[in-house]
């Protein structure tokens, strides 16, 4: 048991000190490895190689070095929801996977509203925007995009149709994204009267097969219950809508994020011991609880960060109600946050899971490398 | 497309259409990491024109090739980036075969 144990604390502690036989000087490492919170915004970094070459320490961060590094640990993962920590990693590439998360991975949104009939309440181009809207379900990388030229083809579109009406007499009615009915076959207006009778009818889409035959699963919305519009008696909707393939840069439609985001791992140090009536003053101030009191016996008690991770640095603990500064200070309290350690969420709209949309988002960075290296050779 | 003088090579402007921070901070981000670059940045001239302007100057080694190898190593930890992100969610599932509804944040 004894040799188990010596092994895994030299994968661990041993060998990055083996490495580096001059350590950095405390403050200099806090400054290299941390974002230091106090009055004002935090602007220093350190992001040149050679920024420490002078006391023979290599600042660089090789991909070698990266690989090595790098770590990943999923915190929460749900259907449409997940949260993971991203350590060992540079800021300017986490934003790169959230922009990218947001603006270049593709969905299918509704484009085209065909309006055959609307005496409803709601405007024609209001009525599409919301059409445009609804998240859809189907999976994006199972189609092709279609530029301007191109014929709506089964691989290229999805048809839906909205066919909805209140009867005189009867109660106003709710038209809701589950009424939007799924057309395999394409579309079903025709576009103009066949030249011999005995001709297909032409429509605006021309699909070759039906699309129950190349996907998996029948195509429909994501979320059944969201609010289209709302029928009065003797009102009626009926239209055709076409989806394509986009990115949430042309149109925050296409977008498969409600939202990605990370933030930097907080860190809470205390510098000074805080004790009794100080400790109790920090504990009360901060808004998320980050502080817990621990009793020291003999009556004394002594303030414990216990929570940083729901730390926002909202500098309550070293501020008063009005901004001087009461009880602990920022000497006592130091707020940080770790420069290389993101916590990462990502709230899918349901197109496809986070896990999935992550993957994406990388891939499309590594696509974009490769067509520069492409256009430079 | 590449401005640079003929006689040399080691100081260079790239310009990328159809790109943004998106790739360019990251970029500028491995080129600084490596010790032959002597400088580098990007920017962005116009925000109505979609494209990024980045420098490099080398201490000695072709600009272009220093560029190119950066972007090699940013395709390579993207790599890596994803295959442990996708071990990490494999792992997670295992850990948790239920899969759905789990928060660590609110088991602690």
């Amino acid at each position: 048991m004894p040799k188990k144990g010596t092994k895994s604390r030299k994968g661990t502690d041993d060998e990055p000190k083996q490495e580096e036989k001059n350590k950095l000087p405390e403050h200099l490492e806090v400054q290299r490895t941390r974002v230091v919170c106090k009055g004002d915004a935090p602007t220093e970094g350190f992001q040149y190689a050679g920024a420490f070459a002078a006391m023979g320490i290599d600042n660089s961060v090789s991909a070698d070095k990266f690989c090595k590094n790098f770590k990943v640990v999923v915190n929460r993962l749900t259907e449409d929801d997940m949260e993971f920590d991203m350590i060992g990693i540079d800021a300017s590439m986490a934003n790169a996977f959230r922009r990218i998360l947001i603006a270049e991975v593709p969905t299918m949104a509704i484009e085209k509203v065909l309006m055959a009939d609307n005496t409803s309440v709601i405007a024609d181009e209001v009525l599409s925007h919301r059409l445009g809207l609804i998240p859809l379900d189907a999976d994006p990388r199972l189609f092709e995009y279609i530029s301007e030229n191109d014929v709506p083809t089964e691989r290229n579109t999805i048809v839906y149709k909205l066919h909805v009406s209140c009867k005189k007499g009867s109660p106003r009615l709710t038209v809701k994204s589950g009424d939007l009915e799924w057309l395999p076959e394409g579309s079903q207006l025709p576009l103009a009267s066949p030249a011999q009778s005995g001709d297909k009818q032409k429509t605006y889409t021309s699909f070759s097969q039906s699309q129950k035959d190349i996907l998996e699963k029948p195509l429909g919305v994501k979320f059944k219950d969201i609010t289209i519009a709302r029928l009065g008696p003797g009102q009626a909707i009926e239209l055709e809508v076409h989806a394509v393939k986009g990115i949430g840069k042309v149109h925050a439609k296409w977008s498969p994020v409600a939202t990605a985001w990370y933030r930097m791992l907080p860190e809470v140090v205390l510098r000074e011991e805080i004790k009794d009536a100080d400790a109790e003053m920090l504990v009360a101030k901060c808004p998320v609880n980050v502080f817990d009191i621990e009793d020291l016996g003999n009556g004394e008690k002594r303030a414990v960060v216990a929570r940083p991770r729901a730390c926002t640095l909202c500098r309550q603990c070293v501020m008063g109600p009005t901004g001087e500064v009461m009880g602990p200070t920022v000497e006592q309290v130091e707020l940080r946050r770790v420069r290389d350690h993101f916590i990462f969420t990502i709230e899918s709209t349901g197109a496809l899971p986070p896990e999935m949309l992550f993957t994406e988002a990388v891939r499309i960075l590594e696509e974009k490398c490769e067509r520069v290296i492409s256009e430079l050779s | 497309m590449e401005h640079g003088s003929v006689t040399d090579s080691t100081a260079s402007t790239f310009s990328i259409v159809e790109e943004d921070h998106t790739l360019a901070n990251s970029v500028r981000f491995v080129l600084n990491q490596d010790p032959r670059v002597a400088f580098c940045g990007y920017s962005i001239p116009h925000p109505a024109d979609n494209k990024v302007n980045i420098r490099v100057q080398t201490t000695g080694d072709p600009a272009k090739d220093v560029l190119k190898d950066s972007l090699q190593d940013l395709m390579v930890m993207c790599q890596h980036v994803r295959g442990t992100f996708d071990t990490a969610v494999t792992q997670f599932r295992q850990n948790n075969p239920t899969g759905m509804n789990i928060d660590q944040n609110k088991k602690k």
